[in-house]
């Protein structure tokens, strides 16, 4: 009887993987073929039928790239930027999660529920205001005000808050402050250890979020030399004539990289979805 | 002797203790400050700053003059503000709700148990969420080039349908804009409602097997109601993205993408205003308005959502 019914669902699971089969290929077609396009001239792309098949301008296609946009300090850029401001990110939060899980202070649950507020609010609501403040600091076209932004980031707040009170047990705490450590003792030799899967779930989030901005980067770096990957490849679809080869090559070239962090930490970063949007 | 000795040593250590109380005090203010301080200067500051501004006239460098309600006034008489609400609107519905059905059924199928590679076909559908918004709108740029012979106007060609210009028509911008919303979000959804299909108790099906209750059923009447909060979460998120939606059609026109109003959106309007026509007051009045529309999109949305699963639990009941 149980064998029975193993074997009929077997069969009935046909049409599950057809649907799953089309839908991986259609979220994976799009990367196969801006690898295509990038190996190709531009005037493959007016072919009939519309080629498929890798050319040989892989490299052509990317010089181009090189020779239009700063694409190696873009990339550099970019890398400083989402690192600098991932590691801030991470200690500011940490910091406010472990007071918010472990200390009794007036005005407390005020405070936190002024973070719970701030995540309602749109970014565009501050966005010329922010622009006008980076513009009289100076700080235009830096990665300094392209940074700053990210540096308010409630979230990590309120998944560090949650995690410290679940892990950090108050029993360590009593002990280590018997023992005369002082709070920022506490945090740094007991703290930190314990939250290092959470740190790993916000640092994944915060870098690809900064990675993939573009309203306040594209508002904030307006010179070549400051560009970041992703103003740099929009600056490359303003030509009145496109180059789709090159177009592609840039976006190529620029993707790589993650698509290889992602492949390697790919249970990382599908958890770090869970964890950011449901706790 | 003994007693005073008992009674200092009580009072040293409550002395002990309220310093400790103290000190703990100090470190929370002093932990949350980081926060609060850039909160301050690059949060609470410009918003205010904003909904100030949305009543003076400025062009950013020279005087401010007091208004009153005018930009208002101006944003909602201008013809403009109410395409690019009706963009937003519909490329957001088109991008989005099919989006939150396929993402439903995506993950129904990748918790079933008797489906293998599961872990392959949870990390192919993830993977167009880690591509920035910027390369998607490019790759997707080409595919519905305005060129006759993009590919996008091929694979229309199958099913019998004439060449479309992408860009430059009002249905084919906000469908390729919508389509590229589409195939970047649906993965990110599977993955949330396969946490939330995870979360569901296996024996609940069990027993509704015993009781002789099809899947459809038990789709229905188990998976729907329990994912609930799960739905609410994504419609919610779903709602505020798409309300804010600037980098993918403005990349995706490229060059014009200001001056053309088929795929205009309210944050390009915005964004425009500010920064192409120096207003920095009508565009702070439109920042307030978004505001507002979000909140009550959201809120709308929302309660829609929790309406639905109420109405099922007492079909069942």
């Amino acid at each position: 009887m149980k064998q029975n019914n193993k074997k009929t669902s077997r069969s009935g699971t046909l049409p599950v993987y057809i649907v799953l089969t089309l839908a991986s290929i259609l979220s994976l077609f799009p990367f196969y073929w801006m690898f295509v396009m990038a190996t190709q001239p531009s005037a493959a792309y007016n072919s009939i039928p519309p080629t498929l098949l890798p050319g040989g301008m892989l490299i052509e296609n990317f010089q181009k790239v090189l020779d239009t946009i700063p694409f190696f300090q873009a990339m550099w850029n970019t890398v400083l930027l989402c690192t600098t401001v991932t590691v801030a990110v991470l200690i500011i939060s940490s910091l406010s999660g472990f007071a918010f899980a472990k200390f009794h202070f007036p005005g407390k649950n005020f405070l936190f529920i002024c973070i719970l507020l701030t995540m309602v609010i749109p970014p565009q609501l501050g966005l010329i205001p922010q622009y006008y403040l980076i513009s009289q600091l100076g700080w235009l076209d830096t990665l300094l005000g392209a940074g700053v932004l990210f540096l308010l980031n409630p979230l990590g707040i309120f998944l560090m808050r949650q995690y410290i009170s679940q892990s950090v047990p108050d029993e360590l705490m009593e002990a280590a402050k018997l023992d005369g450590c002082s709070n920022f003792r506490i945090y740094r030799s007991i703290v930190l250890p314990i939250i290092k899967p959470a740190f790993a779930t916000l640092g994944i989030i915060v870098f690809t979020l900064v990675w993939g901005e573009f309203l306040w980067q594209f508002t904030v770096l307006r010179d070549p030399s400051s560009y970041t990957l992703q103003v740099a490849l929009a600056s490359l679809n303003n030509a009145f004539r496109v180059d789709f080869g090159m177009l592609l090559s840039g976006v190529f070239w620029a993707t790589v990289p993650l698509i290889v962090i992602f492949l390697i930490f790919n249970k990382w970063f599908i958890s770090s979805i869970t964890e950011g949007s449901i706790k | 002797m003994e007693n005073t000795q008992t009674q200092q040593r009580v009072s040293s250590a409550k002395v002990s203790k309220m310093s400790e109380k103290k000190k703990d005090m100090i470190s929370g203010y002093l932990y949350v400050a980081p926060f609060f301080i850039v909160f301050g200067i690059i949060g609470l500051y410009p918003a205010i700053f904003s909904i100030v501004l949305a009543f003076q006239k400025w062009n950013g460098l020279g005087e401010m003059d007091y208004v009153g309600f005018s930009n208002f006034a101006i944003v909602l008489q201008d013809p403009l503000f109410w395409k690019s609400l009706y963009n937003t609107v519909i490329i957001g519905l088109m991008g989005t709700a099919p989006q939150l059905i396929v993402g439903i059924i995506l993950a129904y199928f990748l918790n079933m148990a008797v489906i293998r590679f599961t872990n392959f076909f949870r990390v192919t559908i993830f993977m167009p969420y880690i591509t920035s918004m910027v390369a998607v709108a490019l790759v997707f740029g080409v595919f519905f080039s305005t060129n006759e012979s993009a590919l996008a106007n091929y694979v229309i060609g199958w099913f019998g349908i004439d060449p479309i210009s992408w860009k430059t028509s009002e249905w084919g911008a906000k469908i390729a804009i919508s389509l590229m919303v589409f195939w970047r979000w649906v993965g990110y959804n599977t993955i949330i409602y396969l946490a939330g299909l995870q979360s569901i108790p296996k024996d609940l099906y069990e027993a509704a097997t015993i009781d002789g209750a099809n899947k459809v059923q038990q789709f229905l009447h188990i998976t729907i109601p329990l994912l609930k909060p799960f739905i609410i979460l994504t419609v919610f998120m779903s709602t505020v993205g798409a309300l804010q939606l600037f980098a993918e059609p403005t990349v995706f026109l490229g060059a014009s993408a200001f001056n053309r109003d088929e795929a205009m959106t309210v944050v390009m309007y915005l964004y425009r205003d500010a920064f192409n026509l120096g207003s920095f007051g009508t565009a702070s009045a439109t920042a307030v308005l978004l505001l507002i529309i979000i909140i009550a999109a959201a809120a709308l949305n929302t309660w829609l959502t929790s309406g639905v699963g109420n109405k099922k639990k007492r079909g069942v009941k």
